[in-house]
């Protein structure tokens, strides 16, 4: 089974000029453990807002590539989130689920996608054009090529779940300060605090 | 897209219009919204502008995520929703406080002035209190004469200096919906 802490190297490797959000707890963590970056805009709450963060981000900033990393749980209870990024189409936006099938920070309590919920296929049936089911190095490469391509302005709004093992690796904790991460991300982009 | 028909008992106004030249003005670029019929107007003028982009929601959360993320970008936007909507938005709400972004709400109001559906009104009642406790500042618009002075000091104060700002526009303005 693939390593989220492995997937999520991988993907920051793969990133290029690539914006970054990331959904609150695990997968905040591990994008930090990979490399802290002042172009990650890393969630600590607001469960459920990370896809709508990074549609945001991408629609404001159209030349940009915007990866969203969260977790199935916080993609679960964002899930209307598909629909609205469904209707707006945005080219530059994708989204990646390390899906464990757990909400991990609450004690590994057992979530919808261990039942059969099959989050690839809600956001194929919302209208995303490249919908992805990565179980494998193969289907990481896959994703891989996939980000490459929608950076060159190929391919449409991307949506990815990667199944990765239930395990919680040591914490990486990336600053907590909400006014720092926003400002520091906006500055990457010439945006100055008010 | 399917021909849509106004249903004949939703309220008229006059003001739409100039609304939507002051959102114009301030510059703002993006309008998510989950519909009300005191948001009509603005929400086809802003379908029928190159410049101002509409974005319809599942739920109101989303709206507040999604303003974050604009401005993130280095982009304005307004979410339109009614009070109803309101507590859908709560904890979301806490990502403005916490990030200190700049955000306004336009709320057309329902169970708060001559409501027909009783269901409406817990959520009406609680609707002001509800977004104080969460940080925003609330104006209150009963008048049309006030209504595009108040949107401009709430577009003023969210994006000059970082505020979060709800006005809502009450049923004596915005008129009931006829049963």
């Amino acid at each position: 089974m693939l390593q989220r802490r492995e997937v999520v190297a991988q993907i920051n490797q793969a990133r290029g000029q690539a914006l970054m959000v990331t959904g609150l707890g695990s997968s905040s963590y591990d994008l930090h453990a990979a490399g802290d970056d002042d172009r990650n805009f890393y969630l600590w709450g607001a469960m459920g807002g990370a896809a709508m963060t990074g549609l945001g981000v991408a629609m404001a900033q159209p030349e940009r590539q915007v990866i969203v990393l969260t977790g199935d749980g916080e993609m679960l209870m964002g899930i209307g989130g598909l629909a609205t990024i469904g209707v707006q189409q945005p080219d530059n936006l994708s989204i990646i689920v390390l899906d464990n099938g757990h909400y991990g920070e609450t004690g590994m309590q057992a979530s919808h996608t261990q039942f059969g919920v099959d989050l690839p296929s809600i956001a194929r049936a919302s209208g995303l054009p490249v919908s992805l089911s990565v179980e494998t190095e193969a289907d990481m490469l896959q994703l891989c090529g996939a980000l490459a391509s929608q950076a060159a302005g190929k391919g449409g709004a991307i949506f990815a779940s990667i199944k990765v093992a239930a395990e919680s690796p040591e914490r990486s904790l990336p600053i907590v300060d909400g006014v720092e991460i926003k400002n520091r991300f906006r500055r990457t982009l010439g945006l100055n605090p008010l | 897209m399917a021909e849509a028909v106004a249903p004949k008992n939703n309220p008229k106004n006059s003001w739409g219009a100039d609304l939507f030249t002051l959102l114009k003005r301030h510059e703002v670029r993006f309008l998510p919204f989950v519909p009300d019929a005191g948001h009509a107007d603005l929400i086809r003028l802003a379908h029928e502008d190159n410049d101002m982009q509409p974005v319809v929601l599942t739920t109101e959360e989303e709206g507040v995520a999604l303003a974050c993320g604009h401005w993130l970008g280095g982009k304005k936007s307004v979410l339109l929703m009614q009070s109803s909507g309101v507590g859908n938005t709560v904890n979301m709400l806490s990502m403005l406080a916490n990030c200190r972004f700049p955000f306004v709400t336009l709320v057309t109001m329902r169970g708060e002035f001559g409501e027909f559906n009783s269901w409406q009104v817990p959520m009406g009642r609680a609707t002001p209190e509800v977004l104080k406790s969460m940080g925003l500042t609330v104006h209150t618009v009963t008048q049309e004469d006030q209504l595009v002075k108040t949107i401009d000091a709430a577009l003023y104060a969210a994006y000059a200096s970082d505020q979060q700002v709800a006005v809502l526009l009450s049923q004596a303005l915005v008129g009931r919906k006829e049963w």
